[in-house]
């Protein structure tokens, strides 16, 4: 099966259930929006989903390959690729290594320059800013950064968690529009965690709403913005 | 006037030791947070190696290339079999938490021990690579002695290409991005298992470095490089622990006030001036006299 398929997944943060049984899928090249407020396990999920949690239970697969219980670097080596929570960039160091990091493993030296030229035009803020260090930058830069490096791995499947926490409206749209502009570009598939649910599943092919570790529902994501019961409980207005 | 030059030197020299020896502490402490008190016992056994070297083929130069890369080979050993092991358990317990360290202690005295049980406890002397008779200029010897000049020149150099390394290559990214922020480095696709054992290689490489050139000045005995240990740890703390140049002066510091005191007041009170300075930088600047963001992406 082609895509990421997650079956029946169990993670414990502490003593918690953070996820407790979830399946969902996402096909190749889609967007999937994760929804759910805070405490919901998304962040849990997907610190499993490439390796820096280890799992209780359940099967979690990408193009029919497991993905779990793998070393993250190994997952980059294979195209899954994720950006942290937070501002997922290392402010000592200058925006120029932090993107140089994202290829340092790759072979194909030609390529990594191609690509971080790509990322150049993309963020143009990036490329004025190369040798300042990263702490240097605004949080909507940051995660520009942070989006940049993860493309220099040249993943396939990206996944990305809360990239509007802390940003203004105004930079948030220009992420989300990133986000949307890449995947459409590179045949991506995404998986965006989100708590700014009604911006992430307008960008979103399908949404993923999960509540106390539980998947609530899952579908194509104009159903769900226009599902009043859910608007009330989960969408936040 | 020429007291205090002289003075100088000799303060340059010996804290050019400390500063490898802090060096070797830093680079552990960057890669994996740990307190290596066992570096005193990696550098005393690759001494050995380096004495072995050294008595058997009467060459001093080739002893120092096969003691910097047995310094190397152990301190990598001790992380894989080791302090890997011992940090994946890291969250297991209060204990879990502080073991490395124990462990490194315990380490130290595990060489010592083998040490004592390979070549005995006797003081040994090892062939000076260069004199130790003062530089003469006119009718006047200088205490800065020739063996002094190659202490210096070596730890420059030595310092010189950590910092290339560190600064000008991939592997100093790999190293540093591994050192500030291991798990978005690892989210990159650094291996950083592999960094934090280059890292320890790296530092017995140094502390070996320290012992091959201090030990010519003196003797070697299973114990004779715990003192340095502590210089090593006094100097990384005033460097701040974090980073590379800290490390260098916070050795400098410290061999040049060691210096002063050793010629101006007393012989004997060098090593509580030590402790003093370890506790004066503690209380007054605890983040290091070099410290701070500033120098820590150095």
């Amino acid at each position: 099966m082609s895509g990421l398929v997650v079956n029946d997944l169990h993670v414990f943060h502490g003593a918690i259930r953070a996820v407790d049984g979830l399946s969902f899928s996402v096909e190749t090249g889609q967007l999937a929006a994760i929804i759910g407020a805070n405490g919901a396990g998304k962040t849990t999920l997907l610190r499993a989903l490439t390796g820096l949690k280890s799992v209780q239970s359940g099967s979690a697969t990408w193009n029919g390959e497991s993905m779990l219980r793998q070393k993250p670097e190994n997952l980059v080596r294979q195209g899954i690729v994720h950006v942290s929570d937070g501002k997922s960039v290392i402010p000592e160091l200058s925006v120029k290594e932090n993107l140089a990091l994202g290829g340092l493993w790759r072979r194909d030296k030609k390529d990594v320059a191609i690509v971080t030229k790509e990322v150049l035009d993309l963020f143009p803020r990036l490329g004025e800013r190369m040798s300042q260090s990263a702490d240097t930058l605004s949080g909507g830069e940051r995660q520009m950064l942070a989006i940049g490096r993860s493309l220099i791995s040249r993943p396939s499947l990206l996944l990305l968690d809360e990239p509007s926490l802390g940003l203004a409206p105004l930079v948030i749209e220009q992420i989300f529009q990133a986000i949307k502009s890449l995947q459409a570009r590179l045949n991506l598939t995404v998986v965006l965690v989100e708590q700014n649910a009604m911006g992430a599943l307008r960008i979103a092919d399908i949404g993923v709403i999960v509540n106390l570790g539980r998947l609530v529902t899952v579908g194509p994501s104009q159903e769900l913005i226009n599902n009043p019961a859910l608007r009330a409980a989960y969408l936040g207005y | 006037m020429s007291r205090i030059i002289n003075t100088l030197l000799i303060g340059i020299s010996g804290g050019s030791i400390y500063s490898l020896m802090s060096l070797a502490l830093v680079l552990v402490w960057r890669s994996t947070r740990v307190v290596n008190f066992a570096q005193a016992g990696q550098a005393i056994l690759s001494t050995y190696i380096g004495y072995v070297v050294v008595t058997h083929t009467d060459n001093y130069w080739l002893a120092f290339p096969v003691a910097l890369l047995s310094g190397a080979l152990i301190g990598a050993l001790v992380d894989i079999f080791l302090i890997r092991i011992l940090a994946r358990r890291a969250n297991s317990g209060p204990v879990a938490a502080i073991a490395p360290v124990i462990a490194t202690l315990g380490l130290l005295g595990l060489i010592r021990a083998i040490v004592g049980m390979i070549w005995g406890g006797d003081l040994r002397r090892f062939k000076l690579p260069v004199t130790n008779h003062g530089f003469t200029f006119g009718h006047t010897t200088i205490p800065f002695a020739p063996i002094n000049l190659l202490i210096v020149v070596t730890t420059v150099i030595v310092m010189l290409i950590f910092s290339v390394i560190f600064q000008r290559t991939n592997l100093g990214l790999a190293l540093r991005a591994s050192a500030f922020s291991p798990e978005i480095a690892r989210l990159a696709g650094v291996r950083v298992d592999l960094t934090r054992t280059i890292g320890w290689a790296f530092a017995g490489a140094a502390g070996a470095i320290a012992g091959v050139l201090v030990t010519p000045t003196n003797y070697l005995s299973p114990n004779s490089l715990d003192l340095l240990l502590v210089s090593g740890f006094v100097a990384a703390v005033i460097g701040g622990l974090e980073s590379l140049i800290g490390a260098a002066l916070g050795g400098l510091v410290l061999g040049i006030s060691l210096a002063f005191v050793l010629e101006y007041i007393s012989s004997s009170l060098a090593f509580p001036v030590a402790f003093v300075v370890l506790m004066a930088v503690l209380l007054i600047k605890p983040a290091g006299l070099f410290g701070g963001k500033r120098v820590r992406s150095a």
